[in-house]
């Protein structure tokens, strides 16, 4: 067949090619339209700050209870001229960077696992519930008494915060499977391990890394309260110093580093969630 | 008893499901008897939930008959193979995929091509279908006429023996399936494969095929069998022959009746199709 005929039978095709691919919307967003998000966003931000500062400058509390945004600003400047200040990142990131990791990897392993076996699922379901309704937190007494004021105690606290909300989400994600998609694969004659590789996987990203951005809420609560209740060093505890000897702005600095690290990694994962999304077109 | 002229043969298949809320057994199809040749393109049309994707979909091997035999080439059908490839009535194509990658899903499943052939021929394949230009297209941004030219595609590459549709241009609009049609005849005098059409569009079952089987109301069966003595190569002129239109009213009539009997004969407790 020479593409001639094609074109005869097939006029719209032929013409469509170009005008509506290079554009993914219908109407590109203007200039303006663009930044507003980030427009603004800094505005009101701005704002909301100069209000508070205008509140602090009345003194009409004292600087205890209610600093300004200036003095938290010179007191969060002042912590990282301390010598101690990398000692406590250091260990709440490795807190962090540990209970996290073993989250997300023992998380993945049993969602999915859940996720495809029913049996697995059923099995596994009355620990993930009992766990997932239980703050975890509460346990931290438990696990001082077993290991001590180091490590240990936070990592497994982070661990066991960020973990259900990845199993759970993980499992959700691959139960969501559409029927469809599974039966044109089988129709194929696709294997288990293909069919999860290619259809069930995929799909199930958008799920996994929401999961991983509840996960990282609860892993922070979990260092943060871990350290407040017994530490010897990390920015948890900076805070518990702070706050006990009536350093408000100092307090109120660690609070801002740790907000700073949760935006921090919770915009790193919608940048990597937006780039699984290439395929999805925008809504608006 | 195997008919050594037919490619596929069914011999009084039965196909049933099981109702896990009503713990019953189910009938979809019972006794079917019929043969496609090899390289007739045979349709099949019947009353709303007659067992037509049922059916199709034990040929694929998707589902296992309770009763009677199905053989293709002799052999009994028991799982999907690659001699077998299904058009879906949904294009069912992964969303996160280009149009290529849809395309190459099918053989990639299969595992009988390597990445590189594949990838070759699927670009010829997707401009026989007229898609020439959107392989690095998503789905979400194509027509649903143009998300049915993947799917077919998709069938086409694994180059199997016999296609399965299942009422694969029923969502297009009339003028798309139209020319959906005209493309499909177009492939099938190309390549001559024996297919088995489904759908609920008497002309359209006219126009494409060699014969017509209609399936009685649930549980289906055959009721009636009319062969299409339309000279081929067939344009779109055809369907105002007189011997169209003769074909039309016989079928027509034909499942009307079927629409008309009595509500004894339905199953009690059956679920809406
Ligand atoms: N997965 C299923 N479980 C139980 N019953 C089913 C299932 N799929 C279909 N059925 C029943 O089997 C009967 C035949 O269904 P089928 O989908 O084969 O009909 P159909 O002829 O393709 O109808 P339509 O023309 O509307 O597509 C229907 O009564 C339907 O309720
Ligand atoms: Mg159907």
């Amino acid at each position: 067949m020479s593409i001639k005929e094609a074109d005869r039978v097939l006029p719209v095709t032929a013409g469509e090619s170009n005008a509506t691919r290079e554009k993914r919307s219908v109407v590109q967003p203007s200039r303006i339209k663009q930044y507003e998000p980030l427009v603004l966003g800094t505005v009101s931000v701005v704002l909301a700050l100069t209000a508070w500062q205008l509140v602090a400058n009345a003194r009409i509390y004292s600087i205890l209870f209610l600093p300004g945004p200036w003095d938290v600003a010179q007191a969060f400047v002042k912590l990282f001229q301390t010598d101690d200040i990398w000692l406590d990142i250091g260990t709440s990131g490795m807190e962090m960077g540990i209970g996290y990791g073993m989250a997300i990897g023992v998380g993945l392993v049993l969602g999915m696992l859940m996720g495809w076996y029913t049996r697995f699922q059923y099995a596994l379901d009355p620990f993930v519930n009992f766990f997932y309704s239980t703050p975890r937190i509460v346990l931290i007494p438990l696990f001082i008494l077993w290991w001590g004021i180091e490590m240990p105690p936070k990592i497994a606290v982070i661990f066991l915060g960020a973990l259900f909300p990845i199993i759970i989400n993980t499992m959700a994600g691959v139960r969501n499977t559409e029927a469809a998609l599974l039966r044109v694969a089988r129709s194929f004659g696709a294997s288990d391990a293909l069919i999860f590789r290619r259809v069930v996987l995929p799909g199930s990203v958008p799920f996994i890394l929401t999961g991983f951005r509840l996960g990282i809420g609860h892993a922070l609560t979990g260092v943060v309260v871990a350290e407040l209740i017994a530490a010897k060093h990390g920015v948890g505890q900076i805070i518990a110093i702070a706050g006990q000897t009536f350093q408000t702005p100092k307090m109120l600095a660690g609070v801002i580093l740790i907000a700073c690290t949760g935006m921090l990694l919770t915009t790193i994962l919608q940048r990597i969630e937006n780039r699984f999304q290439t395929w999805r077109p925008q809504i608006r | 008893m195997y008919d050594r002229s037919a490619k596929l043969s069914a011999k009084g298949v039965v196909i049933e499901y099981w109702l896990q809320r009503s713990r019953t057994l189910f009938t979809a199809v019972q006794g079917v008897d019929l043969t496609v040749r090899p390289g007739e393109l045979l349709a099949i049309v019947g009353p709303s939930g007659c067992g037509k994707t049922t059916f199709l979909n034990a040929v694929d091997g998707l589902i296992p008959i309770a009763g009677g035999n199905l053989t293709l080439d002799g052999r009994e059908i028991t799982r999907p193979g690659p001699d077998r490839a299904m058009v879906f009535q949904q294009p069912g194509l992964l969303p996160w995929r280009t149009v290529l990658g849809n395309v190459i899903f099918g053989v990639e499943a299969q595992g009988t091509m390597s990445k590189k052939e594949s990838i070759a021929r699927a670009k010829h394949q997707i401009e026989l279908v007229g898609l020439a230009g959107f392989e690095d297209a998503y789905p979400l941004e194509l027509s649903g006429g143009m998300q049915q030219r993947v799917n077919l595609a998709r069938a086409l590459l694994t180059d199997p023996e016999m296609l399965l549709l299942d009422e694969p241009f029923a969502a297009l609009d009339a003028q798309t399936r139209e020319m959906m049609q005209l493309e499909l005849l177009k492939i099938w005098s190309q390549t001559r494969k024996t297919a088995l059409f489904i759908t609920h569009d008497i002309k359209e079952a006219i126009y494409l095929s060699d014969r017509v089987i209609v399936f009685t109301r649930r549980p289906g069966r055959v009721k009636d069998e009319v062969e299409i003595k339309l000279s081929r190569p067939r344009d779109l002129r055809v369907k105002r022959d007189p011997q169209f239109l003769t074909y039309e009213d016989r079928i027509w009539e034909s499942i009307q009746e079927e629409l008309a009997v009595p509500a004894e004969r339905l199953i009690a407790g059956v679920p809406a199709a």
